[in-house]
Formats: C-alpha cells, structure tokens, sequence
C-alpha cells in the first residue's frame, strides 16, 4: 500500500492515456503560435522567432502540433513518421534500453510510438540549436514519448528540449523514453529544461551511446516546483569519449526529485564529469552520480553541491566504482548552508542581508552552461532570479 | 570621523576588547599596531558590526551617528568600507558583478579602474577565486575604489603581497584616500583638491608605512589601546625593543 503521499510511487490507473481532444490546431508557423501555448513554451526555453533555431518539434499531450526544419543536414520529425520513412531506425529502437526495465519502460513499449525523431548528418555541424518542447495540457494525462537522437560521425548539434505544463493541471504523467546515438567524432548537446506542475509525475529513462571521440553534453535546468520527478539517465563512452553531465535543481515546498547521472567509462582515454547545484526550499532532492571507470586509462569528476534554505530534504549519493588498475576518479560533495561570511561579506559592501543571500544563491546556480544561446542564457537568469525570489 | 568611547566586546564568552577609546579626525590615517592575538581584527570587525562580537559595554560613533548597535550594511552605506585580509570566495559570481554591486547606483567603469591596478585579466573570474595574496588585495582595492566609502578599515593590506605588487596597492590606497604623490601628475591636482578620506590600517609588520602617509600610530596590546604617538616612531620601538617593552612605558 502506498500512501497518496508517496511520491515514489505511480499508479498508472490515476491518469488516462487517452486525449479527450485528439485534433490541436496545427501551428504552422512559430510567429503565429497562440500567446497562451508561446507563453508556457517560451519558459522552457522554446524560441518563437523561428529565424534563431535550426529546427523545431512540439508535441501537445500526444498531438504533433508543430515540426519543421530549416537546415539541411538534419531530420526533424516524429518518431512514428521517422520509422516509416526509415525502416533502419527500427534497430535503434529499445537498443540501448530494454522494455523490460520497470514499470515504466513496459508502460512505454506498449504504447502507439509518439515523441520525435532528431538526426543530423554525418559532418554536418549545425550552428543554431534544434529545439522541442512536450507538453502536457489535459488533466491527469499520461504521456508517453519514445525519442531518438542521432548525432552521425563527425556532426554537431545543440537541442533545447523543453517539458511543460498547463498551469490548471491537477496532476498529470510523463514517461519519456530517450536513446541518443553520438556516433565516432560527433558532439551532441542535449539542454534540458523542465517547467513541470506541481502534481506531476515524471519518469524519464535515457541512455546515451557515445562512440569513439564523441561527445556528450548534457545540461538538465528544473528550477520549479515538480511533484515527483525520477531521471537516472545513464551514459555508455568509448574510447576516448567525453561526457559532461550539470544539473540546477530547486526544490521548492510539495517537489519531489531524485535525479543523477550514472556515466560508464568503457573506453580507453573516455572522460566525464558530473557537476549538480541543488537547492532545497522545502522539498526533497536526492542528487545521485556515478562513475564507473571500466577499463584501464579513464578519468572521472563528480561534484555535487547542495544549499538548504527551508526544511526539506537534501540527499547527495555521490558513488565511483572501478573494476581495474589505472582508472581516476573522484568526487566532491557538500551539502549545507549559506556561509555567514560570505553573506556578511556582501553587506560589508553595502548590500541588504536578503540581496547578499540572493546574490550568493544566483552565484551558486550559475553553473557555466557550455554552448548556451545568450538569449537563453538570459532568460535562464530570469529564471533563477524569479526561483530565488519564491524560495525567500 | 570615527570615535569610539570605552568599548567592549565579547567573542563567545572571551573577552576580546577591554575599554578601548579613539578617535580618527576626518581626512586622518592611524595605524594599529599589535601583536597577534591583541584584538586588532576584532577591533575593526566591530567597528564594521560583523555577527560574534558582541559589544558588551561603550558607543561607536560614526560621522556624528551612534552606529554601535546599526546593521552592517547600512555602516557601508553610511560610508564605511574594509579591505579584508583573508575575505570568502563567492562562487557564480564575477569579480567585474561585484564591483558593479560595491558601486550600488553609481556608474563606474569597472575596466578602467581595474586597469589602474592591472586586475583586467581576474574581472571574469569568480570573487576571490584562486588568487594570489597581492591578487585578493587588488580586489579588494578594486572594490573599495567602486564603494567610495569615507573611511576605510585595511585589515594588514600588505600581508602576502609581494614587493613590486606593494608599491602599486599603496598607491590604490593613496588614490582610494585621496592622498600621497601619484606617478601620473596630471592627477595631482584633482587628489589635492579633494578632501582627504579617514583610514585605520592595521599593520603587523609596517611595511605598508613605505608607500601610505600616516598620521598617528596606535598600539594594541591584549585587547587595550596601549599607546597613541606618530606612527613611524612606535613602529621603530617595537623593532627596537617588542610589544612588551613598548607598551610597559605606559603601564
């Protein structure tokens, strides 16, 4: 028996995988999206002046409500379509994961495939980033994505993933599948930001083949508050291929998270680095990482740091685990409270007790974001700005 | 400027302070003498209201306002500023941010005053981050330039600075205080004809006296204001004959 407390917990009966409204409006173009939809997508990072992304994918509960593509040298399209126009991509389908996983993952493979389908060519390096956004606009919808990134040899492409809510939602669940393929040589950056409702539910299962010299950026941004969000997405490196995994997390009062990255090093010369900041307002986070150095010749950092500013629960579970001579790793974890010192630092400069404790807090989230647009990244501080402000 | 009348204070349940008594005219620079451990930092980080040192007896007052028991930040406000021995890194947060923020709602160029102290290449670099002694000095001078405040509190400025960088932190001093000879004589004439601003320096070794112009020297000694002359003659006692001897004579 779970309690309606139990934030771990999903029962799959509580939401309904059925749209009550199939048929959303097509938005043809970006510039003519409704303002209610550009308003929730545009805080997930969504651009709305096309003329900035190289490609676009919106998917509303389980409807494709926009995708287009502007570069040469990519696909963009949904996961359905994608496996008709190629019949290869059937193999990259449940490759890296297995259906039999959890709950979740047999939850998802019995599902119609919805999600999309992301590839850029080999060579290809597409300068402005790509971007989808999956949203959830039904109440106590359950949606279930199946997404497949393809960086070929030698390519490099940015994705802005965005996930968002209706803000009526009373609850509502996502299981999103991803696997990413980095082929030998190609650098995929995969920035994540999730604005989801406070009763929703959250169940990402990712994995990520990075072949040869490839490179793996991963940025995950959840500045507001989610019910329950569990990702523990986990990263395969080859020789001499590189991840770097942050994450900003704020929990806020009723958030539940337990996030963290597990990154295999199974190659030699592979590298990785796993850097989260969370901070606990009233609400859980249980920040994992870990590293597990399989072959002679790795290396790997872990870092995980953690501010509590109103009761809740702040739980680092920093873990490395080598199998042979000649792997290096460490980590670093600290949870705690803001240094008076530093707060009394800022006032001897002039500023008041609560703009030195938001300064110090902004500092503490401005994890360099490799790669970042800057209106992004403005929009980012915005962000932060406004999180800081509802967690005093 | 600054006056403070029979002070003490309390560090947990120590006493730090016993009865201290002084008084920095407007436009005056002391120096604080003392031995480690006699309370000098204490003395200074009260003076600025800094949480742990608790004012147990006496007044602390401050261009004419009681500012014993005032909030730290509204003493910088009030005008005044401290150059910190050995202040906290703020990671996220640029150098080039914090002098913006030490300027409040002035304008300052935060280039050109970092280019007179050669700091360009750390404006970028979190507050305090892996800087060298002269480099957290300079800093600190850079903040102090943006803060403009009327009298500064320098917590042994030329503690870990290195000889060359030691010219170059006294003369942000003298410029900070609008005082002393600068290189470039087309300044001259603004630095006289500004007032000059307060300071109380704490020094352990004097070396600082080669590059800043002093007042009066005072000697702290086991938490008492023990002697209060000109600045280069305590400073040649103390070589001479050490704190203790020093201070007997007024015992």
């Amino acid at each position: 028996m779970h309690s309606v407390n139990d934030k771990t917990i999903v029962n799959l009966s509580d939401f309904n995988s059925r749209a009550e409204k199939n048929e959303y409006a097509y938005i043809d173009s970006l510039e003519a999206m409704e303002k209610t939809d550009a308003d929730e997508f545009v805080k997930v990072g969504i651009e709305t002046d096309a003329s900035l992304r190289a490609g676009t994918f919106i998917q509303k509960d389980n409807a494709v409500v926009h995708c287009s593509n502007s570069s040469d040298g990519t696909d963009v399209m949904g996961i359905a379509g994608a496996l008709e126009a190629f019949p290869w991509l059937e193999s990259h389908v449940w490759k890296l994961l297995s259906p039999e996983k959890d709950d979740m993952t047999r939850e998802a493979a019995q599902s119609p495939l919805q999600g999309f389908f992301i590839r850029s060519h080999k060579d290809v390096k597409i300068e402005k980033p790509l971007q989808t956004c999956l949203h959830i606009a039904q109440d106590k919808f359950s949606q279930k994505v199946h997404n497949i990134v393809i960086a070929e040899e030698n390519s490099e492409v940015h994705i802005i993933a965005g996930c968002s809510t209706s803000p009526h939602l009373t609850t509502g669940l996502h299981i999103g599948v991803s696997e990413f393929y980095v082929k030998k040589g190609a650098t995929l950056k995969y920035t994540m930001i999730h604005d989801w409702g406070e009763n929703v539910f959250v169940r990402p299962r990712t994995a990520v083949h990075v072949e040869e010299g490839g490179v793996f950026i991963s940025n995950y941004i959840s500045l507001k508050p989610v019910g329950s969000l569990e990702s523990n997405p986990v990263t395969y490196l080859e020789k001499n291929a590189t991840a770097t995994m942050n994450s900003i997390l704020v929990a806020g009062e009723g958030a539940h998270m337990d996030v963290g990255s597990v990154v295999e090093l199974n190659g030699e010369g592979a590298r990785a680095e796993i850097i989260s900041r969370a901070i606990v307002a009233g609400g859980t986070i249980i920040s994992r990482g870990h590293l597990k150095g399989n072959v002679h010749g790795v290396k790997g950092h872990l870092e995980c740091k953690g501010l509590i500013l109103k009761d809740g629960l702040l739980h680092a579970i920093p873990e490395l685990s080598g199998a042979v001579p000649g792997v290096e790793m460490s980590h670093e974890a600290a949870v705690g409270k803001i240094d008076r010192r530093e707060i009394e630092y800022l006032m001897a400069r002039g500023l008041t007790e609560d703009d030195a404790v938001s300064t110090i807090v902004r500092g503490f989230l401005n994890v360099d974001i490799e790669g970042l647009p800057e209106e992004l990244a403005q929009k980012m501080d915005q962000a932060v700005k406004d999180t800081e402000q509802d967690m005093m | 400027m600054l006056l403070i009348e029979e002070l003490k204070v309390e560090v947990g349940d120590k006493e730090i302070l016993q009865n201290v008594n002084l008084h920095v005219p407007p436009g005056e620079t002391h120096i604080l003498f003392g031995p480690n451990g006699s309370g000098k930092t204490s003395l200074m980080m009260t003076i600025m209201g800094f949480s742990g040192y608790r004012i147990t007896r006496g007044k602390i007052t401050f261009k004419g306002e009681d500012v014993t028991h005032m909030p730290l930040h509204e003493r910088a406000r009030l005008g005044i500023g401290v150059l910190f021995q050995r202040p906290p890194t703020i990671n996220g947060l640029t150098t080039r941010r914090m002098v913006e923020l030490c300027a409040g709602d002035r304008c300052v160029d935060v280039d050109q005053l970092s280019s007179h102290l050669q700091f360009d290449n750390f404006l970028e670099r979190d507050v305090n981050h892996n800087l060298s002694g002269g480099e957290i000095k300079r800093s600190e001078m850079l903040q102090l330039m943006a803060q403009e405040p009327d009298m500064v509190l320098l917590d042994e400025p030329e503690s870990g600075v290195d000889l060359e960088s030691i010219a170059l932190l006294g003369e942000s001093i003298n410029t900070v205080l609008n005082r002393g000879i600068k290189r470039n004589p087309s300044c001259q004439k603004g630095i006289i004809s500004e007032k000059p601003k307060s300071a109380l320096v704490i020094t352990h070794t004097g070396h600082i006296l080669d590059y800043i112009t002093a007042d009066r020297g005072q000697v702290l000694y086991k938490g008492q204001l023990r002697c209060s002359r000109n600045a280069r003659e305590i400073l040649k006692w103390i070589h001479e004959y050490g704190y203790e001897e020093c201070v007997g004579c007024t015992v």
